[in-house]
């Protein structure tokens, strides 16, 4: 097996391109990848299309940072505090710059990377037939199902391949065999269509501890480019068994980038000002402490014994 | 003699009684979640509480949650998984009902959590649907919550994120939507129905407290009076125990 640690610095420096589509948040609001984010922004990537059923501020924070040219996503916002200052500057006024937004909802976003995933051209769904989404994203196409006689419509969702999933783990080993429990969204569907694969583990394990329990691995190994091992990776989204949600850093992002100015202080301050993520952690100090999980829900052991 | 209660928890139980027993409730956050609780404790104690991240649950979280995917929501519950095995049992319609909410909604029950002003040059752009879109089209029928004001309650949303009834009549089984559209819609004045032949809303119940005049002036739309109009039932002594056990800090009193 090859080993795949690597640094998120050089992971990102030379697995990521400008103008590349990429799955950050596929968990919906756990799990969320920020570290990730923020060496998008201090390496100065443009054009990227991020894609994300429920972003959190992590795609806000790329539009404002002047990363995205374009979102596909089906909810863009800041789960704690509301509408997305950076989302709508962009989208309204075109500060910094217009973004296009390719509008999904949740399933049919799933749906897309499904096919993604699998090789399927394209999926037909009923989902947002009368719905006015199909109009503004027009890779949605309203059609009638030739299996049924008499008038039948379906939506056809076309396959998304993303070139690059950035993805948060509890435990990884140095294979990029990784473990991850609790609910996953589209984890595991947007790391299958994408190219690249970039696992984030809050942990570093021996190899026996994640084949000890293949039943935990959403995403194996072998299809992992490179795993970056950071603590707290996901901060301030939670993670389970690691993080509970930051949730005051979603409010205070909010109040701090109601305007432009706001927002240039805000990203020096916690993302350009800051070379890595360990400076980042350093920089919470104590107060990343209280979201640190201390208590114990074990789950019973699987036996996998053979005989 | 009546109990003492707000009006958000006047909504909270109104939402409750819209889920029967057994039933499999798409419940999103703050105030159905708190709903889904309550039917729980009182006359649907086997309903089953689902969350679009992938999370299916028994019994509502213990403890504070800001998004369905904290730790609470996720300890002890039936089954977590992914986003796909949720929304795909509400898309083999499998799942009976889901509450949404909306920046406005329309006289059909149509839903607008996208854009206002259009889509080229919008005025405000909205965060999306999420899942709303999805549970609006395909559970076998939806609840929707609302503030009850002018500007939200208006004639016709300009954007349909969300489907109701669409423009009306069978408009929606034309379109193809296997769900049957909005059931109720409840509001801080009133609960809302569609009734008769073209599915638009009915003033159905008014709550306790506010009057047919002052919600005739609030809604957008020359709103039409359901036959059989009465008073919201106010919340039984059995609904506000449900309610406290919940709301144990007392966040919607």
């Amino acid at each position: 097996m090859q080993e795949k640690l690597m640094d998120l610095k050089e992971a990102v420096a030379s697995l990521v391109s400008d103008g590349d589509s990429i799955v950050l948040g596929a968990a919906l609001e756990n799990a969320i990848p920020f570290a990730a984010t923020h060496e998008l922004i201090r390496q100065g990537f443009t054009g990227l299309n991020m894609i994300a059923p429920i972003s959190d501020m992590s795609t806000d924070m790329l539009i404002g940072a002047g990363c995205c040219n374009e979102i596909t996503g089906a909810w863009v916002g800041n789960v704690s505090a509301g509408l997305g200052h950076n989302y709508r500057r962009a989208t309204e006024k075109g500060i910094p710059h217009r973004v296009k937004v390719n509008d999904y909802s949740n399933f049919t976003l799933g749906m897309a990377l499904f096919g993604g995933a699998y090789g399927l051209p394209y999926i037909a769904v009923k989902s947002l037939l009368g719905s006015d989404i199909p109009k503004s994203n027009p890779l949605l196409k309203v059609t009638d199902n030739p299996f049924t006689e008499g008038e039948d419509p379906v939506v056809l969702v076309p396959a998304l391949k993303p070139d690059v999933a950035f993805l948060s783990m509890q435990r990884a080993d140095r294979f990029g065999n990784a473990h991850y429990w609790g609910s996953y969204g589209l984890t595991q569907e947007s790391s299958i269509a994408a190219e690249k694969i970039i696992v984030l583990a809050d942990e570093i394990v021996e190899p026996e501890v994640i084949a000890s329990d293949p039943s935990r691995v959403v995403i194996p190994g072998f299809g992992v480019n490179a795993v970056c091992h950071i603590p707290a990776a996901c901060h301030p989204s939670p993670l389970i068994g690691c993080w509970t949600r930051d949730n005051e850093f979603f409010h205070e992002y909010h109040k701090l980038t109601r305007d432009p100015e706001g927002f240039e202080a805000w990203i020096k301050e916690w993302v350009l000002d800051i070379p890595d993520h360990a400076a980042y952690r350093a920089k919470l100090g104590e107060r990343l402490e209280q979201f640190r999980i201390r208590g114990k829900a074990l789950s019973a052991p699987a036996n996998y014994a053979v005989e | 003699m009546s109990l003492d209660y707000s009006t958000q928890e006047l909504m909270i139980i109104a939402s409750a009684r819209e889920i029967k027993d057994n039933e499999r409730i798409f419940v999103g956050m703050r105030l159905p979640i708190t709903a889904y609780g309550v039917a729980r404790l009182t006359h649907a104690p086997n309903a089953v509480g689902l969350f679009e991240s992938g999370i299916a649950r028994y019994e509502p979280a213990d403890g504070m949650l800001y998004t369905m995917c904290d730790a609470p929501n996720q300890l002890g519950a039936a089954w977590t998984c992914g986003l796909i095995q949720i929304m795909g049992m509400l898309s083999g319609g499998r799942v009976h009902a889901g509450f949404i909410g909306g920046a406005e909604i329309d006289k059909f029950g149509n839903i607008n959590t996208s854009y206002i002003g259009g889509i080229e040059n919008p005025k405000v752009k909205l965060p999306g649907s999420g899942g709303a879109a999805d549970i609006a089209a395909m559970s076998q029928r939806l609840i929707a919550i609302m503030n009850h004001e002018k500007h939200r309650l208006v004639e016709k949303v300009e954007f349909i994120t969300s489907p109701g009834f669409l423009d009306g009549g069978d408009a929606r089984k034309r379109a193809g939507l296997p769900g049957a559209g909005p059931s109720a819609v409840i509001t801080d004045r009133a609960i809302l129905r569609p009734h008769g032949p073209t599915n638009e809303l009915h003033l159905s119940t008014i709550h306790p407290g506010h009057s047919q005049a002052e919600i005739l002036e609030n809604t957008g739309w020359d709103l039409k009076i359901a036959p059989d109009l009465s008073e919201t039932p106010e919340p039984s002594s059995a609904e506000m125990d449900a309610l406290h056990q919940i709301d144990k800090d007392g966040y919607w009193r």
